[in-house]
């Protein structure tokens, strides 16, 4: 069977992943630069006998998402990154109900409303656990459309394997631009859910909660929690390695932004000069053996971001005081260009490193 | 191979759609393409642009510093982003609504009467495919044909009846480059 091609925004491909995902209920309140998801969502949810529903604030949204996995389906919703602040409380409590979902976070800039521009300074909020309590997020972070049409599915996937609420952290640029996307049709795994609420004639009932209130009911809850992110550690971990082979200067970036920096690297490159990168497309977990592996070999590394200065607390982690790790940024909406990120790399390109 | 070009004009041009075209016939021939917008507070009016990408190779960045041509729709489009075309580059004017004389050495300069040739073809909305036709003849980024697969594959059945004048648009913006 041939796989279609068609152009796609990136936007339109979360939707459509999540779509061929199984994903049959979606809710969501506007905001740009992520609106041509839930504006896809309405023309397709109908088509596919799933529930499209604008709800009346984020929190209303994501306590939808809620009630629906709760009952065990699959279920999402996206916003942009002020939305994504309200929708925080709600994942906290996916993550302590054990609940699958698929959280889109299409970043702008920030804080406050900021604006529309993308930006990638909800790293933190969603790496670190932006709700309360000891939790995780699986986070992917797409950087081409193509890529954000594949994760969309694998999250959907992973949200059930772990019973977990899984975020995939976009930008605007990805949101809003067009590339041709191959349609493949997924193979999807059957997940049980013996726990959801689907009428409990002829069995006990179940119930789905984060309130832990014996003694010492919380902490082995907890522990059960942590041993799904030591396992995702194990499982999970993705990074793409680009010119990485004997590269002195390694960079370190992900999304839109990683991709503006391959560019770059493959300029400086063409000018002789040896660098690689590194991206994560898991950012929890965070890559860090393929940052350890680079330390062994790399003189120096350089953490790009559209922030000024997240990702690359967990690359210095990583690297573990073995090489210095530089850092370039741009916050608040801005975007910075291949020949921008090409001075930078030159700038940090080690020399006159003695060897030690 | 790689073609980057910007098209800017006002919001109601077709800006948006003339790039989107462009992309899916890059896309048709094979090639990797990008497309990306300005967006969000646009509006019938304001000002819009893109930038298109198409390349035999994968591409990094859908952002360009300098891009290779520029498709300026409205003055100022073209007193905005002419600087930023890079020496070797192509700058086609839409010459109906350009009346600056814009001036960039080392870069070739086209002058389309876009919304008289649109006129003449008895449908003022068909000025992007003037323009992006007379981009086809200079850069060889798509062909015509391409062009027309896109529209055929990209108008909804309501507007069907619009392909005639937007091929025949086309045709007229590519004979206007020598």
């Amino acid at each position: 069977m041939s796989v279609k091609t068609v152009l796609l925004k990136g936007n339109e491909a979360l939707a459509e992943g999540s779509v061929q995902a199984g994903c049959r209920f979606f809710f969501g309140y506007p905001i740009t630069p992520q609106n041509e998801i839930p504006e896809y969502m309405s023309r397709r949810m109908p088509e596919v006998g799933g529930v499209f529903l604008q709800s009346e604030s984020e929190l209303a949204a994501i306590n939808m998402v809620f009630g629906a996995s709760a009952c065990g389906a699959r279920a999402m919703t996206s916003s942009s990154s002020p939305g994504i602040s309200l929708k925080q409380e709600g994942i906290s409590f996916l993550a302590g109900a054990q609940l699958p979902a698929v959280i889109v976070n299409v970043q702008r800039g920030g804080p406050g409303l900021g604006n529309i521009s993308a930006s990638q300074a909800d790293y933190f909020q969603a790496v670190k656990g932006g709700g309360h309590g000891d939790y995780h997020m699986l986070v992917y972070a797409p950087a081409s459309v193509q890529e954000a049409y594949d994760l969309a599915i694998k999250a959907f996937e992973k949200a059930d394997e772990y019973r977990n609420p899984v975020m995939i952290l976009a930008d605007g640029v990805l949101g809003q631009m067009m590339e041709p996307v191959k349609l493949k049709t997924p193979k999807l795994r059957k997940f049980e859910k013996p726990w959801a609420l689907t009428g409990c004639e002829g069995r006990e009932p179940n119930v789905v909660k984060s309130l832990f209130m014996g003694d010492g009911e919380l902490e082995r809850m907890n522990y059960v929690l942590h041993k799904k992110y030591q396992r995702m550690k194990r499982a999970e971990t993705m990074a793409e390695e680009f010119m990485l082979d004997d590269a002195e200067l390694v960079v370190a970036a992900y999304g839109i932004a990683a991709r503006i920096a391959k560019s770059a690297v493959r300029e400086m490159r063409n000018a002789g000069k040896k660098v690689g990168l590194i991206r994560p497309v898991t950012l929890f977990p965070f890559p860090e053996k393929a940052y350890q592996g680079a330390a062994l070999f790399a003189k120096k590394f350089l953490t790009i971001e559209m922030n000024l200065g997240q990702m690359v607390e967990d690359v210095r982690l990583a690297v573990n005081g073995k090489r210095p790790v530089e850092f370039y940024g741009r916050p608040g909406g801005g975007v910075p260009t291949p020949g921008e990120l090409y001075k930078v790399m030159m700038k940090h390109y080690p020399k006159g490193l003695k060897k030690s | 191979m790689k073609n980057d070009v910007i098209i800017a004009g006002f919001g109601g041009q077709g800006v948006l759609l003339a790039g989107k075209l462009l992309a899916w016939a890059g896309m048709l021939g094979g090639k990797f393409v990008t497309w990306f917008p300005s967006y969000g507070a646009e509006m019938r009016g304001g000002t819009a642009n893109c930038t298109v990408i198409i390349s035999d190779e994968e591409i990094g960045s859908p952002v360009v510093d300098s891009p290779g041509a520029l498709i300026a729709m409205n003055e100022a489009s073209a007193v905005r982003f002419s600087g930023n075309v890079g020496r070797g580059g192509v700058i086609i004017l839409n010459s109906s609504l350009v009346k600056e004389d814009i001036k960039k050495p080392g870069r070739r300069i086209y002058k389309i009467p876009a919304n008289e040739i649109a006129g003449e073809i008895g449908n003022p909305r068909v000025v992007n495919m003037v323009m992006l036709g007379a981009y086809l003849k200079v850069s060889g980024a798509a062909s015509i044909g391409q062009i027309t697969r896109a529209l055929e594959e990209s108008l909804p059945s309501r507007n069907r009846h619009l392909l005639n004048a937007n091929v025949s648009a086309l045709g007229k913006g590519y004979s206007q480059v020598g």
